[in-house]
């Protein structure tokens, strides 16, 4: 991502700041102008604790790896790893990893928690993005 | 509104064409379909092309000048449509509402994609804009990834199993044997499928579609001009087209696009039809999952039951609801922009009894286009 | 005024190798190795972790339950930082959400760069400019395969505010000694560090050490039976081990604290990590001294005094032995994956 476009979203990558609406209490993440539930614009900031369930996972297991340096990007994951969509505890839905824990470990409903780790990496020379990934909540 | 008609076809193998550019592949489908169609280039008044991303698999933009030119259409009114995967079939809708609407006569419609000028990284990279970047791609939601999710939790919520998707992929073979521009000519078994190597659990190789170059063209007329240019019009009985959320997590039901409910409605209100009464269909397969999840948003099965009843034959040729019998997007090829076009060329050459082999014995045809994981739905519904 | 630490907070990333998995790609004899070293195993990140997150892990533990609104400065030290240009301690500072009314910046002293930023933070709290600031030592030590340091360079750190006020652990006296010896350096460009081999030894860490801890207990006048644990530098399990029985010290003070052997050399972590886990478990009015040691060289010790203040910290953090206990082990190869 370009160097501008990290920076606005560091609140919602590294602390899981979404929207509120003032009018109907509907919460977003990631954060929205409008209201998607009854079209309200004075959205307020809101603090995602970082507890949810797993919805949905599968484990990508093609090579993300960027052999001919086409894009010069370092995703910082290994093949195999576990991708989910996890419900947060207030409600809304997002895409992440799963990180440190086996094949077996996985389940539909299991709880996690937020972590903070290294998203991607612009190469050796590019920025680091950091951002949110979520390990199993025993 | 007024009726229009399909008059003209032409599309080029797909496969992975390394001799091709992306002009001469639009060039050989859009001159075969005006040829077929019985007109001239300069009786060609407006052109919709479809294509996902000119900037970034050939990096070129403006395609909505390029393709014209090098058809030999000179100074016409010509759009670029991009819905992502959808591109094609939402070229189709909108020139279908240029033409219905009184604004033109003569329309082509065409679909492209030249996706093999760039490494396999880079490709993945393209695809993955289909989704949302910031939100899923950035964090490792790849497209066989996003579309394992939905039929991980399929299997979780209805008991599907991984044979079951399989069969959708083996059908689709199956039915492209007698296809002469399909990308693959290969017969497959379940324990192919199964033996293939994992994408994204449970999504293997073979439950995907490949990577493609090709173009699909066909040439749209009024009512009046059809009956004249034209012995065997096909004609475009309903149309919808709707959206849903970008991103997969922020639907309402992972395992219903809205997009393509809502598409098929106005569809078949347009068409007096109900599901039922639709005799074939040609669905978007990406991905095996996604064919079963379009027969039951389509309303051909219900949710949940789709992976038995592909299981047990119903969709094959000769079946009670004919699906893909082109081969779908898994065995015929899917260069993105082009498919929604070929869809409607497959529909065309079924209702013309012009579909040898595979034929389908069909009064009606639906064809269904998605963009993404379901952020657009295309659904067009064809009858003689 | 009494100033101290006001809390902490421990990161030890869940990977561990055996030293024995390492001694086999390397050729050598396990047993040699692991009596050697006095060291079974050592933590390794996960490909998506560095000395950023782990100090913002850590320092999310260290900040639950106290105003954290209120801490002023932000040092984080480390061999590793994962920019040359471009500080950890803004990274830290966003992700606990600090807002923009704080200073900051990197440090770099070998394995001692975490408690020269208790010093500084220390001073800055005692001069009366603010009322609490955080320091952290964190590392994912490099090692050349092959190297000796193979067996040791891990990963891990911990995270203090200093404060003065609920003070949990008064500092009551730090004496550091510091020299320009060049036992272990690493070039600007260099991936790797290198290292005097034998010269490591009497010259570097056990002169520093020694003198800084000697120093110490002058100006605090106290000896070695006055403290309930001794925390050292530990690059290795014997070291700490030698040094503890030249100054005085026995096997019951220094246990708690001693945690390479579980977990490898954290480096900037290291020290801070066996406080960390001294203060999980230790009791009001329990004395602890601490010295840590860095090449290039230096030692900074302290002498410090628990207060009841700390139970109640101590339910809330978590504990650097559960952080042990949680590991998943890996082989050669996925070390080398990681570590790359």
């Amino acid at each position: 991502m370009a160097v501008p476009k990290i920076w606005r979203k560091i609140p919602e990558y590294y602390n899981l700041i979404g929207k509120l609406c003032p009018e109907c209490n509907a919460k977003f993440f990631p954060k929205r102008t409008v209201c998607k539930n009854c079209g309200c614009t004075r959205m307020q900031d809101y603090k995602f604790e970082g507890k949810g369930k797993i919805v949905t996972y599968t484990i990508i297991r093609t090579s993300m790896s960027d052999p001919e340096q086409e894009i010069n990007e370092q995703a910082a994951r290994n093949i195999p790893y576990a991708l989910a969509i996890i419900k947060l505890k207030e409600g809304p839905m997002l895409t992440a990893q799963i990180i440190d824990c086996g094949d077996s470990e996985l389940n539909i409903g299991k709880k996690v928690k937020k972590v903070f780790r290294k998203i991607l990496e612009n190469g050796p020379s590019g920025v680091i993005q950091y951002g949110y990934k979520f390990k199993i909540d025993k | 509104m007024r009726k229009v008609a399909v008059i003209g076809i032409g599309m080029t193998k797909f496969g992975q064409l390394w001799k091709r550019d992306l002009t001469s592949l639009s060039v050989e489908a859009g001159v075969n379909a005006v040829r077929d169609a019985g007109i001239h280039q300069k009786d060609v008044e407006v052109l919709y092309g479809g294509t996902m991303s000119g900037g970034l698999f050939i990096n070129q933009e403006h395609l909505g000048s390029m393709l014209p030119d090098y058809m030999g259409f000179k100074n016409i009114p010509s759009v670029r449509v991009e819905a992502a995967c959808a591109s094609g079939g939402l070229a189709l809708r909108q020139a279908y509402i240029d033409i219905a609407s009184g604004m033109h006569d003569i329309a082509v419609v065409g679909g492209v994609e030249k996706m093999t000028d760039i490494g396999t990284y880079s490709i993945t990279k393209a695809l993955a804009t289909a989704a949302d970047t910031v939100n899923e791609s950035n964090f490792g939601a790849t497209f066989p990834g996003l579309y394992a999710l939905m039929a991980k939790l399929h299997m979780h919520k209805y008991k599907t199993t991984e044979e079951q998707l399989a069969s959708v992929a083996v059908k689709n073979h199956l039915n492209a044997l007698d296809n002469p521009n399909a990308q693959f000519h290969k017969k497959i078994s379940i324990q192919d499928v199964m033996d293939s190597a994992k994408i994204a659990d449970p999504l293997k190789l073979l439950d995907a579609s490949p990577i493609t170059d090709g173009a699909a063209a066909i040439v749209l007329a009024s009512e009046k001009k059809a009956k004249k240019l034209s012995d065997t019009p096909v004609w475009i009985k309903g149309s919808g087209h709707a959206t849903d959320t970008i991103s997969l997590h922020d639907r309402d039901d992972l395992l219903t696009l809205s997009a393509t409910v809502s598409a098929a409605k106005q569809a078949y209100l347009q068409a007096r039809l109900q599901p039922k009464n639709i005799d074939m269909a040609e669905v978007h397969d990406c991905f095996t999952i996604a064919e079963l999840l379009a027969i039951e948003d389509l309303g051909f099965v219900k949710k949940g039951k789709s992976g038995k009843f592909t299981e047990e034959g119903y969709t094959k040729i000769g079946g009670k609801i004919p699906i893909n019998p082109s081969g779908g997007l898994k065995a015929k090829g899917h260069p993105i922009g082009a498919s929604g076009v070929a869809q409607a060329i497959e529909a065309v050459l079924q209702l013309r009894g012009d579909a040898g082999k595979r034929s389908t014995n069909s009064e009606n045809a639906l064809t269904h286009n998605v963009g993404g994981s379901g952020g657009t739905s295309v659904v067009h519904i064809f009858e003689r | 005024m009494q100033v101290g630490i006001i809390s902490w907070g421990s990161y030890i990333p869940r990977f561990r190798i055996k030293v024995e998995d390492i001694a086999k790609a390397n050729g050598s004899n396990p047993e040699q190795i692991k009596n050697a070293l006095m060291i079974s195993e050592k933590s390794l990140p996960g490909i998506d972790e560095d000395t950023i997150t782990i100090s913002v892990e850590a320092a999310r533990q260290a900040i639950k339950n106290i105003d954290s609104k209120k801490i002023g400065a932000i040092y984080i030290g480390s061999e590793s930082h994962p920019y040359a240009v471009k500080p950890t301690s803004t990274v830290v500072g966003e992700a606990i959400e600090l807002g923009n009314n704080y200073t900051a910046a990197d440090l770099e002293f070998a394995c001692k760069a975490g408690t020269a930023g208790i010093q500084i933070c220390l001073g800055l709290v005692k001069s009366g400019m603010m009322d609490m600031a955080l320091t952290g030592g964190a590392d994912t030590a490099q090692s050349k395969p092959g190297d000796p340091l193979e067996y040791t360079a891990a990963a891990g750190g911990a995270v203090f505010v200093i404060g003065k006020e609920d003070v949990v652990a008064v500092i009551n006296e730090t004496v550091s000694f510091t020299s320009d010896t060049p036992d272990f350096w690493r070039r600007e460009k260099e991936e790797y560090p290198s290292h005097g081999g034998a010269f490591t030894g009497q010259p570097a860490y056990y002169r520093h050490v020694i003198n800084a801890t000697k120093n110490l207990m002058e100006k605090a006048k106290t000896r070695p039976e006055n403290y309930d644990y001794a925390i050292f530098h530990q690059p290795n399990g014997k070291f700490p081990r030698r040094v503890a029985k030249i100054l005085g010290f026995n096997e019951q003070q220094i246990s708690p604290g001693l945690l390479v052997g579980y977990i490898g050399n954290t480096y900037s972590g290291a020290s801070m990590l066996g406080l960390a886990a001294v203060l999980d478990i230790a009791k009001p009015g329990q004395r602890i001294l601490v010295t840590s040691y860095g090449s290039g060289a230096g030692s900074d010790s302290f002498d410090i005094t628990v207060t009841d203040k700390i139970l109640f910290n101590q339910k809330r953090t978590k504990k650097v032995l559960d952080l042990i206990k949680d590991k998943i082990y890996v082989d050669y190869s996925k070390y080398l994956r990681n570590t790359q």
